[in-house]
């Protein structure tokens, strides 16, 4: 059946070719227009794009989305940080500033869980890690943020959870973009080389 | 430290960790002419791959050296345009 059928496909295919064959014109036409696009492409491709979703409001998690951010933009990428859920706590700047570690449940913690659930015992990872940081040498979490606004990092926060968190939009630092939907968020992500869910 | 490559400038980010090594070379070179050498002085070991890695990855810089001096890590990077 199948041998039977192929002479007469390869026969439909030749006509079909021969009725359709484009012009000259048309094809000189079409070989301009890919030129055209390949440089486009070309002259696009210094030009990295990152997005990253920052979803969670902890001491230690506000630090990788910003690092990576400010360094990216240190290699003129274009970045875009979308805020949401708990994210938003690091651009809002009181929460920013307060901004806790949680004990329980962190298993590199030298203390076992019941000890950490004591009261007081978030506060102590806290300090105990901020006092780590500051002899690392690592930046503070605001220092990072004034960073990354200064070096053209697109701080965005979700309009809909700064309305679900009962936050209001002048709580941001200066320079954060308000009234940013999922939508937006996925046509940055879609745009971008490097897209990250922290 | 070594002057056979002539920098222009010197950047001194001892004390500091990741990222602002980076950044802070970064905004150094903004700063700079193109020919001019940039000397930056780290005590972060991980600026070795990381200068190397930005070199590499961004336009205009051209990575001419590094070296290390006891704890410290120099690095020379020239602004090429």
């Amino acid at each position: 059946m199948s041998t039977d059928n192929q002479p007469a496909s390869a026969d439909e295919g030749d006509s079909g070719l021969t009725a359709d064959a484009p012009s000259l014109e048309e094809l000189q036409d079409r070989v301009d227009e890919l030129e055209h696009a390949l440089t486009e492409l070309e002259s696009d491709d210094g030009q990295k794009k990152m997005t990253i979703v920052a979803t969670k409001g902890s001491f230690d998690m506000a630090y990788p989305p910003l690092i990576l951010a400010s360094t990216a933009a240190a290699f003129d990428w274009e970045v875009v940080v979308f805020h949401t859920f708990w994210g938003l706590d690091i651009i809002h700047e009181e929460k920013s500033k307060n901004l806790k570690m949680s004990a329980v449940g962190n298993p590199n913690m030298p203390v076992p869980n019941a000890v950490a659930a004591i009261p007081g015992m978030d506060r102590m990872a806290t300090r105990m890690m901020e006092k780590r940081i500051e002899e690392n040498g690592t930046p503070t979490i605001e220092d990072l943020i004034d960073l990354s606004i200064e070096t053209g990092v697109e701080l965005q926060a979700c309009q809909m959870t700064i309305e679900l968190m009962d936050y209001d939009e002048a709580d941001f630092y200066d320079g954060v973009t308000t009234g940013i939907g999922a939508a937006t968020a996925l046509q940055h992500m879609a745009e971008s080389d490097v897209q990250l869910l922290i | 430290m070594s002057s056979q490559h002539n920098p222009t400038e010197t950047l001194d980010v001892k004390g500091q960790s990741c990222p602002m090594p980076i950044v802070k070379t970064k905004q150094a070179i903004d700063g700079l002419e193109a020919g001019d050498v940039l000397e930056v002085v780290a005590t972060d070991s991980g600026s070795m791959s990381d200068i190397q890695g930005w070199a590499d990855g961004t336009g205009g810089v051209e990575l001419l050296d590094q070296t290390e001096d006891g704890d410290l890590y120099i690095h020379y990077v020239k602004k090429t345009d």
